[in-house]
């Protein structure tokens, strides 16, 4: 047992029994006070009721609690289902905001959605075509629905929205079309748009004002989304939001990582490309930028920097620090400093070619120079590969264990970047790449990373990616699932496997853990393979060419011989 | 059934219109320039439409080349890759959700289809259309589709690499 003690920010009022937003709470931390499914218990679970969305893209979304009602966002055409959990999940009813079927040839990575989170009496989520709807809780009617993005740009939104000081927090996809990434506050009353901050462009834009302070030189300057591009590419440079924000109520401050930049292909951008493959501080009334930290300037990979902030408070080198914990795409988990943006540690968590280090006196990693992309060239054993070492699928933190569970990958890739023509609304990647599996030639790891002693704990091999989000609860049990279909409860202490069931289909989806109206204790994940990973069975690509979905396809050809499609809800308890 | 037959006539005309290693640049109309495609086997009346035509440059290197290079330039690659698929379906399997034709591939392009596929229609020519759909049948190895072009692709030598769990 570490030191380590959470005190932060709970940041919502839900009771503990429920659900209210995808990463559970604004801290993100996925982390459950429910006790009754323990590491003695976790091996009698049993399946209590299931739900077919009738879908058969890729299922990320986490479910909501809220009340005696499950609600579940589906991937394209983002139907809204609501779930009578005393009558074992019986329909309510659905919602149907109809995106426009076009929406699906501008998602990069399969047509998935997130979740959905509740506020003030509304289920609030975003559509493919870069609608946000906010529908009642109670009857499943409209009560607002606000364009965001247009498709023509290339823009589209999977992203699970945040709601925090009444506020509706979205951001566009579309890093792979050539998109001028941004984050949008709407009013979760009337779906008006309050602020929107661009993450490329002049200060104005940006948001960026008095009260902008990076902690490190090179994000200091004038316009700097501007100047660290080649001119005008800025427009279409990516640094888009499809990933998760967090908001520290104390600090009043929300998290949001940017994407890539785009083309993927580094020549056609030089200069470090802010305020792309970072992280921001805003402030949620205004979004005024308080700061920003980059994780790959000028980045060379693909590495978005949309993974999870999750907040938490440690005791750090003696002292109690605020920090964010965030597992990069780049292959290192960081430790920063929320308040400030410092970064307090980086650590490799995976297998790392691309740089030796992260520099801490900068904050820059150190790159390898093979590594580096260079045009008409095929440059071999890239790693972490484009999906990073972790993509979005999102980890939990236990307070109890002091423990972090990453569910990752272990890719790498072979890549050779060539130039890319914009058209708008047509993707601008200007790469061709195979992956394939990392050392040891599993693809996928489960694994419990110590943020204080900065190690892993132990560690859990897949064949496949784990593409699944995670839950730790009280217990000391996580739960996750794989894309050959096994939902698997774990000891979070050990890792040790408790349990594991086959669902329908492979699963990428978040596992939640919720109280129902009998006052048991309850796990529900969705299955229904897909995603970028999963792309090979969702959209029934062709093995044959491992270029497939950007390059993915290469190192999952044997995934349609372990699982097909379909999308099915699955609901576990004790006997 | 007037509607499969009464465009045939376009088609003819457009047909012959093209020559194989045709350089010129044509803009072509506006409207009306879809040849005719059938996206259905079934007949009403047992009255199948007359067969939509060959491709003019189908199995013409030049014209593979130059769809090969088109089907680049445009993105058609960023979302239907090297002809596994990805965002778009694959275009080297036998399934064709909107028929293998040459002219229903030819109208998949121009026209659009609605789940997600973008219309090129203001961006691309007749002649280029037809060079992409030769190029675009050529992945699929259609048994008239030619060799698809050797050339370019001896610098995309990213190894194939085993995905095989060990």
């Amino acid at each position: 047992m570490t030191a380590a003690l959470l005190i932060g920010p709970a940041g919502s009022a839900a009771p503990e029994g429920e659900w209210h937003m995808a990463a559970k709470n604004h801290a993100n931390t996925r982390y459950s006070a429910l006790d009754q499914i323990t590491i003695e218990n976790a091996g009698r679970l049993q399946p209590a009721w299931t739900f077919s969305t009738g879908l058969v893209r890729g299922h990320e979304a986490a479910p909501l609690v809220v009340g005696g009602t499950m609600y579940v966002v589906t991937p394209y055409p983002n139907i809204l289902y609501a779930l009578d959990l005393a009558r074992n999940g019986a329909l309510k009813w659905k919602y149907e905001p109809k995106p426009t079927p076009s929406s699906q040839g501008v998602a990069c990575c399969d047509v998935v959605n997130r979740g959905a989170a509740y506020f003030d009496g509304k289920i609030i989520y975003n559509t493919l075509d870069a609608h946000t709807v906010a529908v009642d809780a109670k009857s499943g009617r409209e009560v607002w629905k606000t364009k965001v993005g247009d498709i023509n740009r290339g823009e589209s939104i999977t992203m699970a929205p945040l709601v925090a000081k009444g506020k509706v927090l979205v951001g566009n996809s579309g890093g792979e079309f050539g998109v001028r990434g941004w984050v949008k506050a709407l009013d979760a009353g009337s779906g008006s748009v309050a602020w929107t901050a661009y993450n490329t462009g002049p200060d104005r834009d940006v948001l960026i004002g008095p009260e902008f302070q990076p902690f490190y030189e090179s994000d200091r300057g004038e316009d700097l989304g501007v100047k660290t591009w080649p001119p005008e590419a800025w427009r279409i440079g990516g640094g888009t939001v499809w990933g998760w924000i967090s908001y520290d109520p104390e600090l009043d401050l929300l998290y949001h990582g940017t994407g890539n930049p785009g083309p993927w292909n580094p020549e056609q951008r030089p200069g470090d490309n802010k305020w792309t493959a970072g992280v921001f501080a805003r402030r949620p009334d205004t979004g005024a930028a308080r700061w920003f930290y980059q994780w790959s300037p000028h980045d060379l990979y693909d590495y978005d920097g949309i993974n999870e902030n999750i907040l938490v408070d440690l005791e750090w080198e003696g002292k109690p620090r605020k920090v964010i914990l965030h597992p990069e795409r780049n292959g290192y988990i960081y430790v920063l400093d929320r308040a400030t943006g410092e970064v307090l540690a980086a650590d490799p968590y995976a297998y790392i070619t691309t740089t030796t280090k992260i520099d801490l006196s900068t904050g820059r990693p150190v790159h390898v120079e093979a590594k580096k992309p260079k045009l008409g060239e095929v440059v071999r054993d890239i790693a972490p590969a484009a999906p990073g070492a972790k993509d979005w699928q999102p980890a939990a933190y236990s307070p109890r264990t002091g423990l972090l569970y990453l569910p990752h990958q272990n890719l790498r890739m072979d890549q050779e970047v060539m130039e890319a023509n914009y058209i708008a609304g047509t993707p601008f990647v200007g790469a061709e790449v195979r992956m394939y599996a990392g050392p040891g030639g599993h693809r996928g790891e489960f694994e419990a990373w110590d943020p204080i002693a900065r190690r892993e704990v132990w560690q859990i091999k897949e064949q496949f990616p784990v593409w699944s989000g995670t839950v730790v609860t009280a217990g000391d049990v996580a739960f996750y699932g794989t894309m050959d279909g096994w939902f698997k409860a774990v000891n979070a202490r050990s890792g040790e496997i408790l349990w594991e069931f086959k669902c329908g289909s492979g699963i990428i989806g978040q596992p939640i853990t919720y109280l129902g109206p009998d006052q048991r204790q309850y796990v529900a994940v969705l299955s229904g393979v897909g995603g970028w990973a999963g792309a090979v069975v969702a959209g029934q690509l062709d093995p044959r060419d491992g270029t497939g979905a950007l390059g993915f396809v290469n190192a999952m050809k044997d995934l349609p011989h372990h699982t097909a499609r379909g999308g099915m809800l699955y609901v576990f308890r004790l006997p | 059934m007037r509607k499969f037959i009464r465009p045939l006539a376009c088609l003819a005309a457009l047909l012959a219109s093209c020559s194989k290693e045709a350089r010129q640049f044509r803009a072509g109309p506006a409207t009306g320039r879809a040849p005719a495609i059938a996206q259905s086997e079934l007949f009403p009346g047992l009255t199948a439409p007359p067969a939509s035509g060959p491709n003019p440059y189908e199995g013409n290197a030049h014209a593979l080349a130059e769809g090969r290079r088109l089907y680049r330039w445009f993105n058609c690659n960023g979302c239907h890759f090297n002809g596994g698929g990805g965002i778009g379906p694959p275009l080297m399997d036998d399934q064709w959700i909107y028929g293998s034709e040459p002219a229903n591939v030819f109208a998949t392009i121009v026209q659009g289809r609605p789940n997600g596929m973008p219309s090129f229609h203001q961006r691309l020519n007749d002649q280029q259309v037809w060079q992409i759909v030769a190029y675009v049948r050529s992945l699929g190895k259609l048994p008239d589709a030619g060799k698809p072009p050797q050339r370019a692709s001896e610098k995309s030598a990213a190894r194939d690499v085993k995905s095989d769990p060990e």
